[in-house]
């Protein structure tokens, strides 16, 4: 890492730490099915504020602590969040000036994709869901955008991240 | 594209063979501490509730307990000597059964995994003697088996989990069959049974010890459903696991007899954790 002009690798870390927490934290059954997809959040809001910092391997790195985690197929979540944030550092530009609404459901779709391509894998080895409360994270995902994004950006401009 | 074509690989080796079962069991480690973490507002809310609960409950939770070892050690009189009774008879017959198992206690972890599949986080791990497929016992029967594990912790596959059979037989008449996991909390299937085989609601099915990884003679479920529909080629049985999977938070790990005496001459550091986990009960 290049700390010459970079800082605040540590405010980045410890975001994705606490993002990993809230993915694995133990809810009830029915909070279980409407648990955000908190890493995705995180990596969505980053590299669409820092890409030159965070990107593809960033994602993909996070993805495997995550499968190791949750003892998902090694890989599954590290193609799929490698995938979202090439977009988003494609689209970054753009998202960036979105108000916070379209913001939202356009992360509505990365989140969905993301939920996509698991669910791709999942259905190739054989591990496929039928039920339609599979994609109710992407759903909660678009109300805990807002939350996230207020709680990142101060977080960013307070430790000055960049 | 080189990371996706690297994932792809990682998939595909993971899902076919298990040479990656290194690379996992060393990123487990950096994930443990998290996953501690994770649990530990859980954790320290049961312990804060058990210190906080009243004298009174103490005392009478005490009074219940005490019975109830009474109870048991009355029964398990007759049972040690039927056990010597059996292995006599067994040694007559020169059947070469072995009895006894070494066990370790485990808790929980409580940590959520992956959505829709039924796998647990144990707090023990290849420093203690666990090993890939080793079954997981509950108080009240077979819970599942290990999958992955990791030098401090390990994660378990329950029986109810889609990808998850164990064969059984009917303690009743001896009828051998599999339990299927289905994914859901309480329930599982016991396919490829004939329209006229002998079993009836109510029926308890005991592990059979055939496939090598369980041992034999553990409850595994209580037989709930039998549906013989002429149509169907094959009789739609439903049965719901004894064990209590969703709330139990001690497991215990076996070492079934054969295997136990191998692990130990295979690994020293293995050896002390089983016999120190057989004792503490």
């Amino acid at each position: 890492m290049n700390l010459g002009q970079h800082r605040g690798g540590g405010v980045i870390a410890f975001s994705f730490i606490v993002a990993l927490a809230l993915q694995l934290v133990a809810l009830p059954g029915w909070a279980e099915t409407l648990r955000p997809d908190w890493l995705a959040l995180v990596l969505i809001y980053w590299s669409m504020a820092l890409p030159e910092r965070v990107g593809v391997g960033i994602g993909w790195l996070t993805g495997l602590l995550l499968d190791v985690a949750s003892g998902a197929l090694l890989g599954q979540n590290a193609l799929a969040l490698a995938i979202v944030a090439y977009l988003v550092l494609q689209l970054h530009q753009r998202l960036r000036v979105f108000p916070l609404w379209q913001q939202s459901l356009s992360l509505l779709l990365l989140v969905a994709l993301h939920l996509l391509l698991v669910l791709w894998i999942r259905g190739i080895i054989g591990l496929s869901i039928e039920t339609w409360t599979y994609w109710l994270p992407a759903v909660s995902s678009l109300f805990a955008w807002p939350l996230v994004y207020a709680a990142l950006r101060n977080l960013r401009r307070a430790y000055q991240v960049s | 594209m080189i990371l996706a074509f690297v994932s792809v690989i990682l998939m595909a080796v993971d899902h076919r063979q298990h040479y990656l079962e290194g690379v996992r069991s060393t990123i487990s480690v950096l994930v443990y501490p998290l996953q501690y973490l994770v649990d530990l507002p859980i954790s320290a809310s049961s312990w804060i509730g058990e210190n906080l609960s009243s004298r009174e409950t103490l005392l009478e939770e005490n009074t219940r307990l005490r019975m109830q070892q009474t109870l048991f050690k009355a029964q398990l009189q007759k049972f040690n000597a039927i056990e010597a009774e059996n292995q006599r008879l067994r040694e007559l017959l020169q059947s070469s059964k072995k009895v006894g198992e070494q066990v370790l206690i485990g808790e929980l972890l409580a940590v959520d995994l992956e959505p829709f599949t039924r796998q647990i986080v144990i707090n023990k791990g290849s420093r203690h003697g666990v090993y890939l497929g080793q079954p997981l016992i509950g108080a009240d029967g077979v819970m599942g088996q290990i999958v992955h594990v990791g030098p401090l912790s390990a994660i378990a596959m329950l029986i109810t989990d889609v990808n998850h059979a164990i064969p059984v037989q009917i303690n009743r008449n001896g009828l051998r069959a599999i339990a299927v996991g289905t994914g859901e909390p309480d329930r599982l299937a016991i396919p490829y049974l004939p329209l006229s085989a002998d079993i009836v609601e109510g029926d308890l099915l005991v592990s059979s010890g055939l496939g090598g990884h369980f041992p034999s003679d553990y409850p595994v479920a209580v037989v709930s459903q039998v549906d013989k529909d002429p149509t169907r080629p094959y009789a739609v049985i439903s049965a719901v696991p004894t064990a209590s999977l969703e709330t139990s938070r001690e497991v215990l790990l076996v070492w079934p007899a054969g295997q136990a005496s191998d692990k130990q001459a295979t690994s020293e550091t293995s050896a002390p954790a089983p016999t120190n986990g057989a004792d503490a009960p």
